[in-house]
């Protein structure tokens, strides 16, 4: 069980939230240029770590603002929370 | 290979049962094999011994982090089928099926194969429609499949509540009359003991730290009891093949997440079929013990730690009360979770990755375990040909750049 450090609102239950998967994976700038490989990548390859993982949580039953979470997938340990648009913080994440 | 039957019971009897011998030996690592398969589990165990029964390569290891079966082999629900939609899963679930229904005599150990019927309830008119069309793709690919009206339903599983006045009614069922259970522990026995007999090296505790490579080709893994080079590498880890296969560079499509099960303290006989809900979404059996098994789907967050939230069990607690109020006073004694590797179109990669010698078998999700003696059939014939089985050769990791996706998100049956 999480309990959630929202940024706005404070430490709130799980259940609260929905997920959001891996943060700070960028639409391609130019899409018309991939390839089929490179699409691939983008939609689907993903870093799935043992460790750090910054990801991306919705506060759905509270604020409904999106924002960005290092947890631990080990331990399910939260170590940083940051706001969208923010870099994960130094030295952590994928 | 100790040989079970009637007659050896009885003569160890009367030795007061103290000549058994282990089922598998403790083997130490050598510095080479030809095939090192990472994970002990179902999957890896019985490519291990189709490698050596079918493809004649006993030069094999199986290297297991802890004592094998102990990962998802021992933390599933044991459920089997092969009612899946779509004609490439159909083909490699009930390829699996067929391989159970003859495992227990091929091995010599009994696999307690249950084949009780699995029912899956329809709810909905989506859901009647979406389980009519399932049950004629089954038959056009050779699997029974029938389909029962709620009146059926109740007769084929009486304690199931099929009261029109349910907030989500049974409105009827598919019904594959082959699927059931079997003991999961006892297919890691029965495998480990049979690839054990054929040469194959099964050594616990060995944790892989590196795989090595060189010029674009596997060159041996680097353990916890020492390096060892092989020619071919294969990676079967469940939720932990993103992480392996980081070790050689290469990414995947998976996410691993926590799925989460639970049993009841054990009573008397009251249900003797599977029945599998996805609207409500649990699916439940009754072990031989007498616990209800029970399990739906997964927490929604990334997670090695083998454990979920609390919320998720709520969840499929008020599901099972839905369908079977009578067990409301029943107490739950344990539940646990296992790290399943869930692919986008909830598919199993089975094939070649980008280092030449370096194969993978995972992506299975929540569903791996009734695939486990299909699966390992074709990823032997995979590495031992280097080149996929045909039954495997749809579920390639290339499919993702080709999008030839087998999406069996929903349509399997049960929601992943």
């Amino acid at each position: 069980m999480l309990l959630i450090p929202c940024p706005w609102c404070g430490p709130r239950d799980e259940v609260e939230f929905h997920y959001g998967g891996e943060a700070h994976i960028a639409r391609p700038a130019d899409p018309a240029a991939l390839d089929d490989a490179a699409w691939a990548e983008y939609l689907f390859m993903r870093s799935n770590p043992k460790g750090p993982l910054a990801e991306r949580w919705v506060h759905s039953a509270g604020c409904r603002r999106w924002f960005n979470l290092l947890r631990d997938t080990a331990t399910h340990r939260i170590l940083a929370v940051y706001k969208i648009g923010d870099p994960p913080p130094s030295g952590t994440g994928p | 290979m100790q040989r079970y039957s009637m007659a050896a019971l009885a003569r160890r009897a009367l030795g007061r049962h103290r000549s058994w011998t282990p089922l598998w030996r403790k083997a130490a690592p050598r510095a080479h094999y030809r095939v090192v398969i990472i994970g002990g589990g179902g999957h890896g165990l019985a490519t291990a011994y189709y490698l050596a029964k079918e493809h004649g390569i006993s030069d094999v290891a199986v290297l297991e982090k802890g004592p094998i079966g102990l990962g998802n082999t021992g933390r599933n629900t044991t459920i089997i089928r092969s009612n899946y939609l779509w004609d490439e899963s159909a083909r490699i679930y009930e390829h699996s099926l067929k391989l159970w229904e003859g495992l227990s005599s091929e091995l010599n150990f009994n696999l307690m194969l249950s084949q009780r019927g699995v029912l899956n309830l329809a709810h909905t008119e989506s859901d009647v429609r979406e389980g009519m069309r399932r049950i004629n793709a089954n038959r056009l690919n050779g699997i029974d499949a029938e389909w029962l009206d709620a009146a059926a339903v109740k007769r084929f599983c009486p304690i199931l509540n099929i009261s029109p006045d349910a907030r989500y009614p049974v409105l009827g069922a598919t019904l594959q009359r082959r699927g059931g259970v079997a003991r999961h522990d006892a297919v890691a026995w029965g495998y480990a003991r049979a690839a054990d007999a054929r040469g194959v090296d099964i050594i616990e505790n060995c944790e892989i730290t590196a795989i090595r490579s060189a010029e674009g080709r596997i060159t041996g893994v680097e353990t916890s009891r020492g390096d060892i080079t092989a020619d071919k590498v294969a990676i079967v880890a469940a939720g932990h093949n993103s992480v392996l296969a980081a070790m050689a560079g290469v990414r995947l499509p998976l996410q691993s997440h926590p799925l989460q099960a639970l049993v009841s303290e054990p009573v008397k006989p009251v249900l003797d079929c599977v029945v599998m809900s996805n609207t409500v979404h649990v699916y439940v059996s009754q072990s031989d013990k007498g616990e209800l098994v029970i399990g739906a789907g997964i927490d929604a967050f990334n997670s090695y730690a083998q454990r979920g939230s609390f919320p998720v069990i709520e969840g499929q607690m008020t599901a099972l009360l839905e369908l079977f109020p009578a067990f409301s006073r029943l107490k739950m004694l344990r539940s646990w979770a296992g790290i399943v590797d869930v692919s986008p179109d909830a598919s199993p990669i089975i094939g070649k990755l980008p280092v030449e010698g370096l194969y993978l078998n995972g992506g299975w999700g929540t569903g791996g375990f009734k695939a486990t003696p299909g699966a390992g059939h074709v990823f032997a014939h995979t590495i031992a040909r280097d080149e996929p089985h045909p039954l495997a050769r749809p579920f390639s990791l290339e499919r993702f750049a080709t999008g030839a996706l087998i999406d069996e998100h929903g349509a399997a049956a049960v929601a992943h």
